[in-house]
């Protein structure tokens, strides 16, 4: 969406003009070069993402969908914020875990509250499932990439709704160009190259919450060891038809204890 | 199939990256006798979808895009049949894809479409477009990122004439089912060894009088 324009000039005390270009660029400066970059009528378009998100992991077990991720939220290369909600519940059947931009983030549950909102007051019984909430986003994603201006992230969608053929689970993924799809497990950022090989080759059909908790915990150890950004602090969530469940903040056992750690000069004289 | 969706690493200030192209091939055989019309099309998964009446569109590109575009063709279509108390035919779903495309001219969907099907006579075609709509009637196709690897064995095995010559010789080589099924799963072994985005699995869709059939094929298994 378009930042508003700036509001016909108010008389402001002389003071606080000299501050306000002298501390921050006053808002015409400001809207005059973002005109500039965005290709001269004023719009602003995402350029960088700058707190972002790690990587969120989900997949279908017996009873509905798991969801996981770590709760650190980087500026940059700084961990700046350690005890993020990155997954969150969206109405009666679903769940949203996202990485990338945090602010997107949040400014994608707003469009969902604004959902869930209508729904509530429609009054009808009816209620939006996973499946819509996941058309939904994906319009949603693709339409800003469309405008050249993304929503920076890596959207995860899982949830279980009653359906003609009984209870349905779904879980998709969607991300800032649009692209998006269905299946029965998902990873998104770091997780794409070291989740998804573990659980293309360990995950089953109907699996059982703890067999699913251990499977997951899995990817996140491999993650908390080789993705840099991310912390020893984790949240698990699940969503089954009898609802959601996002379970409080824990940490995994790391184990560092290896040979080839213990005395790292062994092979090699004069180094430290 | 999923790898098909995850983007490139080129970046850009804009996001339009494509994801790597897929491969897609037609080749439909001409009809020894009218009821032997069969075409086959073959790519890999997610980027068929059934349209029309015996009518099927292979995309490769951009996957945000080819659904974009899928589901805008599924709804005209759609309001095709309610208005014309019919199904689309596939020369007129040829137009109506290339048109689709055309509107979006100067910011494109970056979609390389091959349609295949049936025409109102029984007989197979295969249209093929580049991304701004521009289409042609051909008897056997290959678009997306092993397409130049899989084109020049097409034309060696189905000898296509010069297309210069005049009167214009019809293109394609009699091909039974089972040879134009086994012609299919030869080029998308031989793209596979050496395109990087081609592989996992290729879909193959027969579509000839007798009705639609779909065969999967696993592929870089070794």
């Amino acid at each position: 969406a378009t930042p508003p324009s700036p509001a016909p000039a108010e008389p402001r005390s002389s003071s606080d003009e000299r501050n306000q270009s002298r501390i921050n660029p006053s808002r015409e400066s400001m809207d005059a070069s973002a005109a500039a970059a965005g290709g001269g009528d004023g719009t602003q378009r995402t350029l960088n993402p700058y707190v972002t998100g790690n990587s969120v992991i989900a997949m279908k077990y017996k009873d509905g969908v798991i969801m996981a991720c770590d709760t650190g939220a980087s500026y940059g290369s700084t961990l700046r914020y350690k005890s993020v909600e990155r997954i969150k519940e969206v109405g009666k059947h679903s769940l949203i875990g996202g990485s990338g931009e945090f602010s997107d983030f949040q400014e994608i549950l707003r469009y969902l509250d604004e959902l869930t909102l209508n729904d509530h007051m429609w009054d009808d019984g009816n209620s939006l499932g996973p499946k819509e909430i996941h058309a939904y986003l994906t319009r949603v994603m693709y339409n800003r990439r469309n405008k050249f201006d993304p929503l920076w992230n890596s959207l995860v969608l899982g949830g279980v709704k009653k359906g003609p053929k009984g209870d349905e689970k779904y879980l998709g993924m969607v991300n800032m160009i649009g692209t998006h799809f269905e299946e029965n497990h998902i990873a998104t950022g770091f997780g794409n190259h070291m989740a998804i090989p573990i659980l293309r080759g360990e995950w089953r059909e109907d699996m059982t919450f703890e067999e699913a908790v251990k499977l997951i915990e899995k990817c996140l150890l491999v993650l908390l060891y080789r993705d840099r950004s991310s912390i020893n602090k984790f949240q698990i969530a699940k969503i089954t038809t009898e609802g959601s469940t996002i379970y409080p903040p824990y940490a995994l056992k790391t184990n560092w204890g290896f040979a080839a750690f213990e005395n790292p000069s062994k092979g090699a004289v004069g180094t430290w | 199939c999923r790898g098909a969706a995850t983007g490139s690493t080129r970046t850009t200030a804009g996001p339009a990256w494509p994801s790597p192209a897929r491969t897609t091939a037609w080749s439909p055989p001409t009809p020894a006798s009218p009821s032997d019309t069969t075409s086959s099309r073959a790519s890999t998964p997610r980027s068929a979808s059934c349209k029309a009446d015996k009518c099927v569109i292979a995309s490769s590109g951009f996957q945000g895009d080819i659904k974009a575009l899928q589901k805008n063709l599924a709804a005209r279509e759609l309001l095709y049949q309610h208005q014309h108390n019919k199904r689309m035919s596939c020369p007129a779903m040829a137009q109506l894809l290339s048109n689709t495309l055309y509107y979006k001219r100067f910011f494109p969907y970056y979609a390389f479409n091959v349609l295949g099907g049936l025409d109102s006579e029984g007989k197979g075609c295969v249209y093929s477009y580049d991304a701004v709509g521009s289409y042609e009637r051909t008897g056997y196709s290959a678009q997306g990122s092993g397409s130049t690897l899989i084109m020049p064995v097409l034309d060696n095995q189905l000898k296509s004439p010069s297309p210069l010559l005049v009167p214009a010789r019809d293109a394609v080589t009699p091909l039974s089912e089972s040879e134009a099924v086994d012609l299919v799963k030869d080029v998308f072994a031989s793209a596979t060894e050496r395109d990087i985005y081609t592989g996992d699995k290729v879909e193959i869709v027969v579509i000839n009088k007798a009705g639609t059939r779909r065969e999967y094929i696993e592929l870089r298994k070794d």
